[in-house]
């Protein structure tokens, strides 16, 4: 099973996602940022999705559950990078990605959390 | 009968071309008609006869041809369909005297029927072929994406917003966010003549993904009756902001961005 692997920057854990994801895939990756979060105590999470070409309703209720684990941990998700054809996806399967923020791409994403802090 | 009717040509398309004028007086003259008539008439004897094999298929193309041509100028489906039938009464008023020919006479009507459903069905296609092409050119026409400013684009919206429109709408304002990254986009729907649950779905939709992108999203030129319509069928538009004019929408989109228009000193 392939695994993304989370970048720390700063205070901020950075994960590019290169692959085609697959279930097991992001479960992984949840299990993992969970871990990385308690470790560093990091303040934001920035999840750059820009060559992934397709989402499934799984994958879009991981990412918000992602959103959500972090928020327990204190820091804000962005999701960056986003294709058309999968925000267009994401909608028509209804998912709005509640908890978590977006932002079009990895430098604004970065703003968007140093902004914050 | 394929005999009697090339020593008759002039005068039978004489008779044939008089009877379709009648129908469509004023659109065409009358040499015009004669020609278009007389290739249509050869081909029919051509036919008759079983000289070649050829011919049929040539009639059928050539028939396909004026009926599409036909559909083109404006003619009603009757005019076209006419072109051929009258050939029936043309050539009855000439077979009528000889009772011999009643029998072939049957056999050319029933052909002549043919022709003549044939005409519509080339007639229609033509027909669907300009409004699938309109349509067409419409959905292009009426979706440009423009620039307001650095970070702000919008999409005036005209006309009525069906599935397909919205979709393409939706499809152009988020390559257009990408390519672009603009972070604010305005959907403007002053010249959305009415907004029913079905438009507001799509608006809510094209909101909900630009906003799975990264940027804010504004919906403006609500006119007092749409946003009479709009409460009356209980659509929320959440925390979606609307504005009354594309201009309240882009002053919001500057102090979103940290700007301010401000009058020269």
């Amino acid at each position: 099973m392939e695994r993304v692997p989370i970048l720390k920057i700063g205070r901020t854990l950075f994960v590019s996602i290169q692959i085609e994801l697959q279930d097991d895939t992001v479960v992984r990756l949840q299990e993992d940022l969970a871990d990385e979060l308690s470790a560093t105590g990091a303040r934001g999470v920035v999840i750059d999705i820009t060559a992934v070409e397709i989402v499934d309703s799984f994958i879009g209720r991981m990412l918000s559950m992602i959103g959500s684990i972090s928020r327990l941990f204190d820091a804000e998700t962005v999701i960056v990078g986003m294709r058309p054809a999968v925000a267009i996806t994401l909608t028509e399967l209804g998912l709005s990605l509640n908890g978590v923020r977006t932002a079009l791409n990895a430098e604004k994403g970065l703003e968007l959390l140093n902004g914050k802090a | 009968m394929a005999d009697y009717l090339r020593d008759h040509h002039d005068k039978i398309v004489g008779r044939w071309s008089e009877l379709v004028l009648a129908q469509v007086r004023g659109r065409t003259s009358l040499d015009e008609v004669r020609r278009e008539l007389a290739d249509l008439y050869s081909l029919i004897v051509r036919v008759l006869s079983d000289a070649d094999d050829h011919a049929a298929g040539e009639l059928r193309a050539a028939l396909d041809e004026l009926s599409r041509s036909r559909a083109r100028d404006g003619y009603t489906p009757r005019e076209t369909a006419i072109g051929m039938l009258a050939l029936k009464e043309a050539v009855y008023e000439f077979v009528a005297d000889t009772a011999e020919l009643v029998p072939e006479f049957l056999v050319l009507s029933r052909m002549i029927d043919d022709l003549g459903l044939r005409t519509f069905e080339a007639y229609s296609a033509a027909r669907e072929q300009i409004i699938s092409d309109q349509s067409t050119s419409m959905l292009e026409l009426s979706t440009p994406v423009v620039r307001l400013w650095e970070g702000i684009i919008a999409v005036p919206l005209v006309g009525t917003l069906d599935s397909a429109r919205a979709q393409l709408v939706m499809e152009k304002l988020l390559d257009e966010l990408v390519a672009t990254s603009a972070d604010h986009a305005v959907i403007d729907i002053t010249g959305v003549p009415t907004v029913d649950t079905e438009v507001a779905q799509h608006l809510l939709k094209t909101a909900a993904a630009v906003r799975l992108l990264g940027a804010e999203c504004t919906i403006s030129g609500i006119r007092p009756q749409v946003a009479q319509t709009i409460v009356s069928l209980g659509i929320e538009f959440g925390d979606i902001a609307t504005k009354a004019n594309l201009a309240d929408a882009l002053a919001l989109a500057l102090r979103q961005a940290g700007m301010k228009v401000v009058p020269v000193a």
